[in-house]
């Protein structure tokens, strides 16, 4: 196949943090050159394709996708939601009908997944069977048969004895482990985030503490055995405080934040919306600062959409029985260029949290566009703004909790492996 | 530095044997020399001999035992001792007996050797204590197993012609495993390098300070070993909570041939039994032309021999010297 010339472009690199005009070139699906001196003139053979000054950067690498089931149907339809979106690697969560906590169907997903989804789909497995917190899940033959971290998705590990043994046990094979920390029983059954509002709406609520303090016993814990260790996702101001504390202390961890979690504060949930019906909570607005704040000083180290796919029936009930989740894929980079576009943020630096830092924790090729690299990367046009409507998402279930809001900054185009798998209807 | 006497003369003057702690390489040198005569007197025709003629030895049991009980109890008739079995497990203990009272009792029976397991670490010692005659742990909780690891250490003797600058890896659980800490102590006093390989779940801690090499990769902690030394996984209580699955512990540690070529080419196999074949041990290699495990057995009897006559001589001695 033709080399292709991306030329006329605003090259954002994740790893030395540039955002320079220039070009891209790509063949047989690597990047055969990329920097600010290739130019429409470049080479006299090949494609040539002017990129008109937008962004051309990373496919983003998303942690934390939940799937709905593990058929065509679902895989296919993931992989378009996520192009869409600019998400060209993801990691599914076990959470699935059936979970994924077999040998043989971790194999059967990574056999079929990315000649069905279009894109890089890999695969989290079960840390405990059933995802039921009681029994450690065989995370050495999940690893050797593809599963590249290990996570019960939603659920924290709530004994404390288990969590420890399955760090222990998870270092004898390298293994990376993701959590989800909340106390069950201080959760209870809250529904929202504790405080006047939760209050003032009548709905049961959980505290912060419910979150930090599992936190704080997971990075003891972590800081002990030496395990591979990434708490899925945050949420409020005295969680990034204790990552910051377990980084000053030089324990190896990570941290993720929800893109919800990271836009958006209690006070949207407004009227018993439903589709904020989220998990963790959406916290206070000086949370949501400290999330913010975290991610511009690199105590945070990912964004996730956190995509949870549920049907509208499952939300079409009284908040507190609604289901939990939103999808997020096709919204995640729209809503996080809101950060650039506050000047809180560049967008080097935001591409690090979305591409380039979820692949080195992932230990995956990819999240930046050296010479070599899979061609992996997507257009953006930082400045579109479009009105986030539920019948224009890819997504089977559009659950997404940024309905009717206009958002800046939209994916282009989308390419991988050099092949273009997504262009923006306009 | 080594005693020179110690050497050219080893001796055992112990009273009893509570553990390998505490022994010194002349200690263990005299019982193996010691053991040798019983391996040659239990190999004829006629192999009993009155050595104990008149004496009393007691196998109290606290913890359900068949093959060490069994060991101790042919050790004793070998010897011309009588021997009682006392399953403890259903006697008077169930009835709310303590250990002392237990002791009273069986002072009062004049033994002249006990040998005991118990499920808890130290009750042996307790008991060594209280009563007036030579004790011998058969097992407490998880800390000594010394007979096992004297017969560990005769077989490797024998098969190997020496024990020291021998490399031994110690596999499987060796949390739970008695016989790992009282070999772990032998082979270092004796001088061989030990090497445990186990999950992180199934090790103790500070593992790394008892003089060993602590790996979790069978094919990297095999590499240059001399001698395999396999652990039975009690997998009734281990599925979920220390290990996922014996499937995946099987895949991980359980010794296969594949896994055994890293050792070396000589390298031989044993293992305390009784064995979970498929789950610590595949079938090939237990059966197989490098495995000592039934040796094992035999060196037991030996061993357990050459234990009894000691001690029961050490008392007569230490008798003598009181009047």
């Amino acid at each position: 196949m033709d080399m292709q010339i991306y030329y006329n472009a605003r090259l954002i690199d994740p790893v030395n943090l540039t955002d320079e005009i220039g070009g891209c070139v790509v063949q047989a699906g690597k990047i055969l050159a990329i920097g600010k001196h290739i130019d429409a003139n470049y080479a006299t053979d090949g494609i040539k394709i002017d990129v008109e000054g937008h962004i051309l950067a990373p496919g983003l690498v998303d942690m934390r996708v939940f799937l709905q089931g593990v058929g065509n149907q679902t895989l296919k339809n993931i992989g378009k939601t996520a192009v869409a979106g600019g998400v060209t690697s993801l990691l599914s969560m076990p959470n699935s009908d059936p979970v994924i906590e077999d040998i043989a169907l971790v194999e059967y997903i990574n056999g079929r997944s990315k000649a069905i989804s279009g894109i890089n789909l890999h695969v989290s497995a079960a840390i405990t069977k059933k995802l039921e917190g009681l029994e450690l899940a065989e995370i050495g033959l999940l690893k050797k048969a593809g599963a590249i971290a290990f996570t019960d998705g939603r659920k924290g590990i709530q004994n404390s004895l288990l969590f420890r043994r399955l760090l222990d046990y998870s270092t004898c094979h390298d293994a990376l482990i993701i959590h989800d920390v909340e106390d069950q029983s201080l959760a209870g059954d809250g529904v929202m985030n504790e405080g006047l509002f939760a209050s003032r709406l009548g709905l049961p609520s959980k505290p912060k503490i419910a979150e930090t303090i599992m936190l704080d016993r997971d990075l003891s814990l972590v800081a002990f055995t030496g395990a591979r260790y990434h708490v899925a996702q945050i949420s409020c101001a005295e969680s990034v405080a204790s990552v910051r504390r377990a980084k000053n202390d030089h324990v190896k961890i990570t941290a993720g934040v929800s893109i919800n979690n990271l836009t958006l504060n209690e006070f949207d949930i407004g009227e018993y919306r439903s589709f904020l019906h989220l998990e963790p909570p959406l916290r206070s607005e000086q949370d949501r600062l400290a999330m913010v704040e975290g991610i511009k000083n690199g105590d945070i180290d990912v964004i996730v959409s956190s995509h949870d796919p549920q049907d509208a029936d499952g939300k079409r009930h009284p908040f507190a029985d609604s289901a939990v989740g939103a999808v997020g894929l096709e919204t995640t980079l729209s809503a996080a260029l809101r950060l650039y576009h506050n000047e809180e943020i560049s967008l080097p630096a935001l591409w690090r949290v979305l591409s380039y830092n979820p692949a080195q924790i992932l230990g995956l090729d990819v999240g930046c566009l050296h010479i070599g690299k899979a061609a992996d990367f997507i257009i953006v046009d930082p400045n579109y703004s479009w009105k986030v409507e539920r019948s224009a998402l890819f997504s089977k279930h559009t659950n997404t909790p940024f309905e009717n809001r206009v958002l800046q900054g939209k994916v282009l185009a989308t390419y991988v492996d050099g092949q273009q798998v997504f262009k923006l209807e306009m | 530095m080594k005693n020179f006497e110690d050497m050219m003369n080893p001796h055992f003057t112990q009273k009893h044997l509570l553990g390998i702690e505490g022994l010194k390489e002349a200690n263990i040198t005299a019982l193996l020399n010691l053991a040798e005569e019983k391996i040659e007197q239990s190999r004829q025709d006629i192999k009993k001999t009155d050595s104990l003629k008149g004496r009393t030895l007691i196998n109290l049991f606290f913890e359900s035992s068949t093959r060490t009980q069994a060991s101790f109890e042919l050790a004793g008739k070998r010897l011309g001792a009588d021997v009682m079995n006392m399953a403890v497990a259903h006697s008077s203990v169930k009835k709310g007996e303590t250990l002392i009272d237990t002791a009273a009792t069986l002072n009062a029976m004049r033994p002249d050797v006990l040998v005991i397991r118990h499920s808890a670490a130290g009750a042996v010692e307790l008991l060594a204590q209280k009563v007036n005659c030579a004790v011998i742990n058969a097992g407490d909780g998880r800390h000594e197993h010394p007979t096992q690891a004297l017969l560990d250490a005769l077989t490797i003797r024998r098969n190997k012609g020496r024990i020291a600058r021998l490399t031994v890896a110690i596999c499987g659980d060796i949390l739970h495993s008695r016989v790992a800490r009282s070999n772990i102590i032998l082979l270092n006093i004796m001088g061989a390098r030990v090497r445990l390989i186990a999950p992180p779940t199934l090790l103790p801690a500070g593992a790394a300070e008892m003089g060993c090499e602590v790996y979790h990769d069978m094919k990297q902690g095999l590499k240059g070993v001399d001698i395999v030394m396999m652990l039975r996984l009690q997998t009734e209580r281990m599925q979920g909570a220390f290990i996922p699955s014996t499937r995946e512990y099987y895949h991980f540690y359980g010794l296969d041939e594949e896994k055994l070529n890293y050792a070396n080419d000589d390298a031989l196999v044993m293992h305390p039994g009784p064995m979970n074949r498929g789950v610590e041990i595949d079938s090939v290699v237990a059966d197989s032309a490098r495995s000592l495990i039934r040796e094992q057995v035999e060196m037991g009897v030996a061993v357990r021999m050459a234990v009894l006559e000691a001690l029961s001589n050490n008392w007569l001695s230490s008798a003598k010297e009181a009047k």
